[in-house]
């Protein structure tokens, strides 16, 4: 198909058209809106369906009606648009529906601004809505990235039938790479009998809910989605290292964040340091044996996120403090620079031999 | 001598014993929405939204496909399974706290879209499941859990009439209010449900039934006294009628 040079939230909008998904359901909300003007155009074209929800929360809400047909279905927003559909995500998730949302996050907390940011990194892995609970989350750092991982989110979404987020912020939204998608082929839908249809002769009617009335088979209930998570957790954990085996020191970051602590290492590695990188993918479940793997032969972690620091509460957990972790982080939309970031690891390190 | 059946149980509602109060009108109401999938031959065509109140185990009673949605968000839901499979049959069963109350906001929208559904909406002035608070219907005057001197309009505000208030929107394609308090008006209700169904299987766009309903239990009535009060107190701020119907034009 040849590169093509696309806008972040455009790509994930193609990614997923590319997966198979033909219906969203969403509403516009800044910096992810590029993504839902591109489906108004392009699910048409594939014969899907766009619909402009009145809000967040009667958008996932459809997304729940249609998921239980059995399609694949997304939406998406950005932080504040994000919190409200977290009540619909606690129901796909006790109701078993698969479907995707992306969440492109932005400052906060509150109306924050449109800046990129991280910070919303103990919503989407800690549950966020009512209930014990939790999401796979994939976090990309390119656009090319982000078209593998939207069709890995829709076929975890399908494959334990659960919701998944795609985990973007501003920059990668608003950002333009050159990418490469391949041919678009025609996928049979997924026959599911669990799909609330209509029974069309098929035996006895189909019932999706997340009541439970009774304690006992709510406790069952519950151990069963809990049993299901640490499936997930044993099958579907992602991430990338970069030269961990020789590392003093290794930073962590993930999406856009971990795209410039790479420049930040890169240089440190030129200037004689021993700096590796773990950047985790799925950020639940979260990578822990890279972790386990080097926690008593290096000297140290440093965490770097958008963020007050979030995630590196699970590398502390990761490292189970065998190995002292810091963090650095810029909140408020504010994007750490390379050289920022270098400051940290020198510090880290005890400076450099001139 | 060979007996003849002369009564039968609607294929339209499965063999579960219901949970619902002694004197409910929602068994009457269920039997109506059961029969008229039975008798228009769409059951195996339908998929029933339940909703949050005293009706969020209708999943259970209905003998179709069902999903159970959050509170309010019925109408949200249903334009998602609608919007997938346009030529099967979406209903949502709502109560008045559901519908007028958490769920208003899906369900002017779901109408001002024409979503090609039908909304049950059964209104018994009164929030039943949690214990009889006030609900947006509930009647100025009216003593619930929450408004023990009486709802006073100048601090808890005023009644919402849902089935005027859609009537007025574009989408909506039939709008009718009934009432359950004797057997002339049950009747007129299942006609009203089946002018619903019919109106969505013409794909003409958005119906309700509004039907006025009786909550023994949180009124604080014997069932006989709560039918006479939907008759004596919430027909005459409820009037019941047809509000819209776009084959005819207008609006009451």
């Amino acid at each position: 198909m040849g590169k093509v040079l696309m806008k972040g939230n455009e790509v994930i909008a193609e990614a997923a058209v590319h997966a198979g998904c033909k219906y969203f359901f969403g509403y516009p909300i800044t910096p992810q809106s590029e993504l839902v003007a591109y489906m108004v155009r392009r699910l048409p074209e594939v014969g899907g369906l766009f619909l402009q929800a009145e809000s967040e929360v009667a958008a996932i809400n459809m997304v729940y009606g249609a998921a239980g047909t059995g399609v694949r279905v997304m939406t998406s927003s950005s932080s504040p648009g994000f919190s409200l559909k977290q009540e619909g995500i606690s129901y796909l998730v006790g109701a078993e529906l698969p479907a995707l949302i992306v969440n492109v996050v932005r400052g906060g907390p509150g109306l924050g601004n449109i800046q990129p940011a991280q910070s919303d990194y103990f919503q989407v892995t800690k549950g966020g809505g009512h209930g014990d609970y939790h999401t796979p989350v994939l976090a990309p750092s390119t656009l090319q990235e982000i078209i593998d991982l939207t069709e890995a989110a829709f076929d975890i979404a399908d494959q334990y039938r659960t919701p998944v987020i795609l985990l973007g912020d501003g920059m990668l939204g608003q950002m333009m790479e050159p990418v490469e998608f391949k041919e678009l082929t025609e996928r049979d839908p997924e026959q599911k009998e669990w799909a609330t249809t209509g029974t069309r002769g098929d035996g006895k009617p189909r019932i999706i809910s997340s009541l439970e009335l009774n304690a006992d088979a709510l406790e069952k209930r519950n151990e069963l989605l809990q049993e299901k998570f640490a499936m997930i957790k044993q099958n579907e954990v992602r991430y990338d290292t970069f030269e961990t085996e020789d590392a003093d020191y290794i930073v962590t970051a993930y999406g856009t964040a971990a795209r410039i602590a790479m420049n930040a290492i890169n240089k440190a590695r030129k200037d004689g340091l021993k700096i590796g990188m773990i950047r985790p993918i799925t950020l639940w479940p979260f990578p822990e044996q890279p972790f386990i793997e080097t926690r008593d032969r290096v000297k140290g972690y440093l965490s770097v996120e958008m963020s007050a620091g979030q995630m590196v509460e699970d590398v502390r957990l990761a490292v189970e403090g065998r190995a002292p972790v810091s963090f650095f982080g810029r909140t408020g939309g504010v994007v750490p620079t390379q050289e920022e970031i270098y400051d940290q690891i020198i510090k880290l390190a005890g400076g450099v031999e001139v | 001598m060979t007996m003849k059946t002369v009564f039968e149980k609607t294929t339209g509602l499965t063999d579960n014993q219901t949970h619902y109060c002694p004197g409910c009108t929602h068994g009457i109401i269920h039997r109506m929405v059961g029969e008229v999938l039975e008798e228009m031959g769409i059951l195996e065509d339908t998929v029933g939204v339940a909703s949050v109140g005293c009706s969020v185990l209708s999943y259970e009673y209905f003998n179709c496909d069902m999903t159970q949605a959050a509170h309010g968000r019925a109408p949200a839901v249903a334009t998602g399974i609608k919007r997938v499979l346009p030529d099967r049959f979406v209903f949502t069963y709502q109560g008045d706290g559901d519908l007028a109350s958490i769920g208003i906001a899906e369900a002017v929208h779901a109408a001002a879209r024409g979503e090609n559904i039908t909304v049950i909406f059964v209104n018994n002035a009164i929030y039943g499941m949690t214990g009889g608070q006030m609900a947006p219907t509930t009647l100025v005057g009216q003593k619930t859990a929450t408004t023990p001197f009486g709802r006073d309009g100048s601090i808890q505000g005023l009644p919402i009439r849902v089935s005027e208030m859609l009537s007025t929107l574009d989408g909506t394609a039939y709008i009718e209010r009934v009432s359950t308090h004797d057997v002339p008006n049950i009747v007129k209700a299942k006609k009203a449900i089946r002018k619903a169904f019919e109106t969505q299987k013409q794909g003409l766009g958005f119906s309700m039934v509004e039907i006025l309903s009786s909550c023994p239990t949180n009124w604080g009535l014997d069932p006989n006294e709560s039918l006479d009060w939907i008759k004596d107190n919430m027909v005459p701020a409820y009037p019941l009628g047809v509000y819209k119907d776009s084959q005819k034009g207008g609006v009451r």
